[in-house]
Formats: structure tokens, C-alpha cells, sequence
């Protein structure tokens, strides 16, 4: 086990570096820098450019040397923890984002735990009762929520508990928490307006991985030893739970590798329609306004979300399952 | 005759009558792959239905401009933010055929909304196979002949119409156009990078396909839509909206060819052991010839069950980028640009019937993804 969480461990770091030179391109890809178009707004506002301001901004945050010498200033400072600095907000990134990264993990955390508990059973359901009404009828509803866009959901749902709850539930907690310090109530009033969001992100997830269960536990139950098991009679109830269950189990938390970036592209753009004060909206912007170590920060971090989340799973795999760790990671 | 003597047919004895087959069986047996795949995709209806729906889907789009009554920026000053109208066929009692009455607008000076009174006194038919808007066929050809067509001096929205007053249902018509070729059209991409890359991998192995591995794995656990969006933000401002598009297309198929490029690697690396590939080899057939026609044709219904898996993901991929206004933009008109216009809430709360588009995005999603699993079922059909 010891020697498998090294392994794996350090096959994540040349996938993350790779992932930090991907993010580096992607944000300076965009022509000129975010300077540039600042100065050029300033001139067309008529507003004079304080040039020792832009010239120190331009030494201070390396956008004068070369693209090599700046990827690395930008890996080795967020290894330290300096992310650089928002040009946007004029502050350093790590004061800009703030809690948003918690409350995109808790949401992402949440959602996928709701995801599982409203998966497992139905799926399992759908699968003993194959081509029973109710199977049909489960996975006709997984199929809508698979095939109606997240936004939207979330516009439907935000207009319905306008109508029917009174409350406006844009956003992550009442206005008269946005600004207080962390205490019990805010962390309820936070739960309570959690479940919109999770809720519609779940959604499409939940489908997909209803369908999977089906289909795992489907194959599971075709195989010989549920009839040998079937035929000593042994009860179905305690069938199930000793023996397809239990390998149904294992591909369940291995599923989370398929789970977490769906559920966060969709935690993303349901944010920005409901102003939730996560990644999503600000990411948006700083996507637009070309603020490149904000929007490099947001997705360095998503995507270090999403590695962390499928190791996450793999070792609770590896620690459910003999053969992964025994074997090594050839899945 | 004696009651317990036994029949004896004098019939002469074939032995090889219980191995014969029927002609069904022999039909079957004799079947090509390609015949015996038609036969398991008609058993499962629901992708027989799905598959009608998209054929009829992709048919309209290419006669978008004869089957909406109006044109895509046809607008009407007086009729801005129109509810939809109903179609009826009995005016006072007696049958007249489909027809709307006209309708009136008063602005109410209360909540400072239009409000829409229908004139109940004339039934204004509605006309069919008739001549209207003025059109360019694929920006080609002149002409003014629609299927349906407003009535005479009156008009006629029968999914409403947006703020500019422009018909909603025309322009779901030609947003379909956008929308569904943009997945053909990356799925064709993406369908020649999985191929090319995963081909590549499954054939070569060693370190060609250590990379494409890695590669695929990055990738993939990078959450697309983030990606998409910055991918996005990428394409400068000043493109035309057609390059946007075709850049969109290219964005959208550059995250998704590794599933494809997955499939091919993995079912290549299968079928190369096969004993049927040791055989042609072994008889000296070239590596070209293998791969054309022994390989190929054993996992091509595969590719095209899982392209086919893939396209709803670029049609939500488009829909999600313009909802946010990175993706296409006007006059391009996708049923995401349509949808970007019902961004607020207020709009669900007033104008509900902006975010029809959606209906049509859910019933091509839910019919790719059925259709999608009856081909991968029908794909393999000798299990």
C-alpha cells in the first residue's frame, strides 16, 4: 500500500507539470498582455498613464523577460504560494480569490456525495429490476437531467424559488453574511442555500453514473457464482450485499475520475448564472479582461482539483481493493 | 390393419437433415457483419425512433429557409416580445382551417409591459405553400416560396418573438443549422485526430504511444468546460463571426478526440492478436492490406457507435460557450446565442418562451445518446 501511494503520488507530478505549461500557453496566448490593453483603455479614456506605475508593474511581475524565465518565475512563486499578482483587482491573487476556492471545493465535495446517494440505490434499483416500469422510468428521468444544459436548469430552478420559496437564492449565503468572518451561522446559512446549486450541478452527473452502475452491476449479476450462490439459496438480499455489491463498490469510487471534472465544468458555469461566490464567475472575467495569473491561478487550481480528487479515489480504491494495489495501477 | 403396427416412411434417409438449416437460419448465417448489425439496431426501437428524429432533424436544416415562415433577422417593431399565438381552427363555431386572429398591443403603464389582446372578430387564415420573405437558398439561389407563411397583412408567431420582435420558431430553425452541423463538423475533427493519434499508439506501441497516453491523461483530467472557456477567450476579438465558428469547432474537437483516440488504440492493440491477423500475415499480406482489411472493418462500428456518443458533449459544449458569450456570436445564430439572450432571470419570469431552443437541445441530446447506445449494442453483433 505504502509503496502504491508513491507511486502514485509521483506519477502526478509530471502530469501536473504538464498541466502548469498547458495553463502558462493558454494564458499567454491571448495577443499583448494585460498591461498593454490597460494602457491603451487609460489613453482612450483620455486619462494620462502613470508610467512608472506600469513600468514598475512590468519589472515587478517579470512581463519583461522571456517566456521561458517567466513559466518558471510563475511554477517555482505558486510553489511557494505567490500566485502573482491580479492586475484587475490590484492585489495579489491570493487575496483576490479568497474563500471562493473553499466554497468551490465544498460544493464540488457536496455535489459528488449527493451524486452518490441519489445514484447508488436507483442504480442498483435499475439493475435487479431490469426492464421493469420503474427502470424505464428512473432512467428516463436520468436521461432528461443528462440532456438539459446545467444553465439552464439553474435559471428554471432560481425562477421557481423566486415563485415559490419567496427567496432569492442567487448566490451562496444571505447578503448579511458576505462579508462576516467565518461562525456556525454562516456555515448553516451556507447549507441551506447549498442544495440549489447542488442539486442542478448533480444532475447531469447523476445520470451518467446511474447508467454505469446498471451496466457494472448488470455484468456482475450475469456471472456464475450469483447463480451457484442463487441456487444454495442463499436469500437475494444478503446476495447482493455479499458478493455484486461489493465489486460494484469498488468501480463506484473508482468513478469518481469521471465524476469530478464533469461535476466541475458544471459547478462553473452554474455559478455564473447564479452569482455563486465561487471560481466560476470570476474566472469568467478574468478570462475576458485577459488578468492572466488570476485566470491561471483559477485554472491551475481546477485542474489540481480534479488530480487530487481521482488520486483521492484511487487510493480508497487501492485500500477497498487487493488486486489494485497488489497488481499495480494497470487498470 | 393391425392397430400397433408402426408408420415406417418409405422416404429415403438423409442423415444430414438435422445439421441442415432453414432459410432464415441460412440467411443469417450467410449474413454480412454490416447486414447482421441493421438487423440488431432495428430490434431496439427507441434507436430506430431516435435515429428518425435526427434523420428528419438534419434533413430540415438543409431547407431551413422554405420551412420557417419568416427570415433569420426579420424583425417587427410592433411586435417586440410577443407571446406565442395559438393556432386555431374553429371561429365562431364553424371550421375554417388553422388560422390566428390579429392581435393588438398596449403597453401597460402599471408594469410597463406589452401586453398582447387578440382581436376576435376576423379569422386570418393561415397560408401554406405560399410566397413571403425573400431569401437567399444557401445564400445562393433567390426565392420567396415557404412552407408556411403568416397571413395576409397580419402575422403570425407561433413560438413568439424576442426583443427585436424577430419569430422565434424561424430562428430555432436556422439556429439548428449551426448547431447541428457544429457537431458533425468537430466530430469529423476530433474523429481524425483519435484515429491518426490512437492509430498511431495501438500501432507503433513503445514510446509513440507512452506519450499519446500522457497526453490523453492530461487532458482528460482537466475539466472541460474551464478549458473551453479559455480556449475561447483566446480567439481574437476582431475574427469574423464564421472564422469564431469554425474556431469554436476546432476548440471543441481538440478536448475531445481522446475517447475516440482511446477506443482506437485499445481495439487495435485487441485485434492485432487476433488469429485471423497471424493468419494474413503469416500468408504474407502487407501491413497496409492488414490494417484496411482485417483490422478496420473489425472496429469501425465501434468508432462510429462512440462518435456518435460524442456529439451531444460538443452541442451542450457550443450551447454552454455562447449561453456565456464566448462562443458564437451574432449574426451566427446557434440555439446557444439564442439561449445567451435568456441569460437573467427576469426573462424566464416574462418571457418564458425565449428558452424554447432548449426543448430542441434536450430532444437531439436524448436522441444522439439513444441512437449512440443502439449502435454500440448493434456494433458488435456476433456476441
Amino acid at each position: 500500500m505504502f509503496f502504491y501511494l508513491i507511486r502514485r503520488i509521483l506519477t502526478m507530478i509530471p502530469t501536473l507539470l504538464i498541466i502548469s505549461v498547458l495553463v502558462f500557453v493558454i494564458i499567454q496566448l491571448p495577443p499583448g498582455d494585460y498591461l498593454e490593453s490597460y494602457i491603451a483603455e487609460l489613453q482612450s479614456q483620455g486619462e494620462s498613464v502613470n508610467e512608472e506605475k506600469i513600468q514598475y508593474l512590468r519589472k515587478e511581475y517579470g512581463l519583461d523577460k522571456s517566456m521561458p524565465e517567466q513559466y518558471f518565475t510563475w511554477v517555482t512563486g505558486m510553489l511557494q504560494g505567490d500566485f502573482g499578482y491580479s492586475f484587475e483587482y490590484e492585489l495579489p491573487v491570493r487575496e483576490v480569490i479568497g474563500d471562493k476556492m473553499i466554497l468551490t471545493v465544498l460544493i464540488s465535495i457536496v455535489t459528488i456525495i449527493f451524486t452518490w446517494i441519489i445514484a447508488f440505490p436507483i442504480g442498483i434499483y435499475s439493475a435487479t429490476h431490469q426492464y421493469s416500469w420503474g427502470d424505464y422510468g428512473l432512467s428516463f428521468l436520468g436521461f432528461i437531467g443528462l440532456a438539459t444544459p446545467n444553465f439552464l436548469l439553474a435559471l428554471i430552478m432560481l425562477y421557481l424559488a423566486n415563485v415559490y420559496f419567496g427567496t432569492s437564492i442567487g448566490g451562496l449565503m444571505a447578503p448579511e453574511y458576505i462579508d462576516a468572518p467565518w461562525s456556525w451561522a454562516k456555515v448553516k446559512d451556507v447549507l441551506a442555500h447549498l442544495w440549489i446549486p447542488v442539486v442542478v450541478i448533480g444532475t447531469s452527473g447523476t445520470a451518467g453514473m446511474i447508467r454505469r452502475i446498471r451496466a457494472n452491476l448488470l455484468d456482475e449479476l450475469q456471472k456464475q457464482y450469483v447463480t451457484t450462490a442463487r441456487a444454495k439459496g442463499l436469500p437475494p438480499g444478503k446476495l447482493m450485499r455479499k458478493y455484486p455489491l461489493r465489486i460494484a463498490m469498488n468501480f463506484f469510487v473508482a468513478d469518481v475520475g469521471n465524476l469530478l471534472p464533469q461535476v466541475i465544468s458544471g459547478a462553473e458555469i452554474v455559478a455564473v448564472v447564479m452569482s455563486l461566490p465561487t471560481t466560476g464567475p470570476m474566472l469568467l472575467d478574468a478570462l475576458q479582461s485577459q488578468d492572466m495569473y488570476l485566470a491561471g491561478t483559477f485554472l491551475m487550481f481546477l485542474a489540481v482539483l480534479t488530480v487530487v480528487g481521482v488520486l483521492i479515489s484511487d487510493l480508497a480504491l487501492a485500500a477497498l481493493d487487493p488486486r489494485v494495489r497488489l497488481q499495480g495501477d494497470n487498470r | 390393419m393391425d392397430k400397433n403396427e408402426h408408420f415406417v416412411s418409405d422416404a429415403p434417409f438423409d442423415p444430414h437433415s438435422i445439421e441442415q438449416l432453414t432459410p432464415e437460419q441460412e440467411k443469417v448465417y450467410l449474413a454480412s457483419q454490416w447486414q447482421l448489425m441493421w438487423w440488431k439496431l432495428k430490434r431496439h426501437r427507441l434507436a430506430v425512433i431516435s435515429g428518425l428524429v435526427l434523420l428528419c432533424m438534419y434533413v430540415s436544416i438543409l431547407f431551413v429557409e422554405i420551412i420557417s415562415p419568416y427570415n433569420l433577422h426579420t424583425g417587427n417593431d410592433d411586435a417586440t416580445y410577443a407571446p406565442p399565438q395559438r393556432v386555431r381552427l374553429f371561429h365562431e363555431g364553424s371550421f375554417v382551417g388553422p388560422f390566428v386572429y390579429d392581435r393588438s398591443v398596449q403597453m401597460n403603464m402599471e408594469t410597463f409591459l406589452r401586453e398582447y389582446t387578440e382581436d376576435t372578430t376576423e379569422p386570418k387564415p393561415i397560408r401554406f405553400f405560399c410566397s413571403g420573405d425573400s431569401y437567399k437558398f444557401w445564400g445562393l439561389v433567390e426565392g420567396n416560396f415557404h412552407l408556411i407563411c403568416p397571413p395576409e397583412n397580419s402575422d403570425m408567431y407561433l413560438l413568439g418573438t424576442d426583443r427585436l420582435g424577430r419569430d422565434m420558431f424561424s430562428r430555432i430553425m436556422y439556429g439548428a443549422r449551426i448547431s447541428l452541423t457544429i457537431g458533425l463538423i468537430g466530430i469529423a475533427i476530433s474523429f481524425a485526430f483519435g484515429i491518426l493519434l490512437g492509430g498511431l499508439a495501438g500501432y507503433y506501441g513503445g514510446w509513440v504511444d507512452f506519450i499519446v497516453q500522457r497526453t490523453i491523461e492530461v487532458i482528460r483530467s482537466f475539466p472541460e468546460l474551464p478549458l473551453w472557456m479559455a480556449l475561447s477567450a483566446i480567439l481574437p476579438v476582431n475574427w469574423s463571426p464564421l472564422l469564431v465558428f469554425f474556431g469554436i469547432t476546432v476548440i471543441l474537437a481538440m478536448l475531445d478526440w481522446t475517447g475516440l483516440a482511446r477506443a482506437v488504440r485499445s481495439k487495435l492493440l485487441a485485434l492485432r492478436e487476433e488469429d485471423y491477423c497471424t493468419a494474413a500475415e503469416l500468408m504474407g499480406a502487407k501491413p497496409k492490406r492488414i490494417i484496411t482489411r482485417h483490422l478496420l472493418p473489425g472496429f469501425s462500428s465501434h468508432l462510429i457507435a462512440s462518435a456518435s456518443l460524442s456529439v451531444p458533449s460538443m452541442i451542450l459544449g457550443e450551447t454552454a460557450l455562447s449561453f456565456l458569450g464566448l462562443g458564437l456570436r451574432p449574426p451566427i445564430t446557434s440555439w446557444g446565442v439564442l439561449l445567451n439572450e435568456a441569460q437573467d432571470i427576469n426573462v424566464v419570469a416574462l418571457y418564458p418562451w425565449l428558452i424554447l431552443p432548449v426543448v430542441n437541445v434536450i430532444i437531439v441530446i436524448l436522441a444522439f445518446n439513444f441512437f449512440g447506445d443502439g449502435l454500440r449494442d448493434a456494433a458488435d453483433p456476433y456476441k
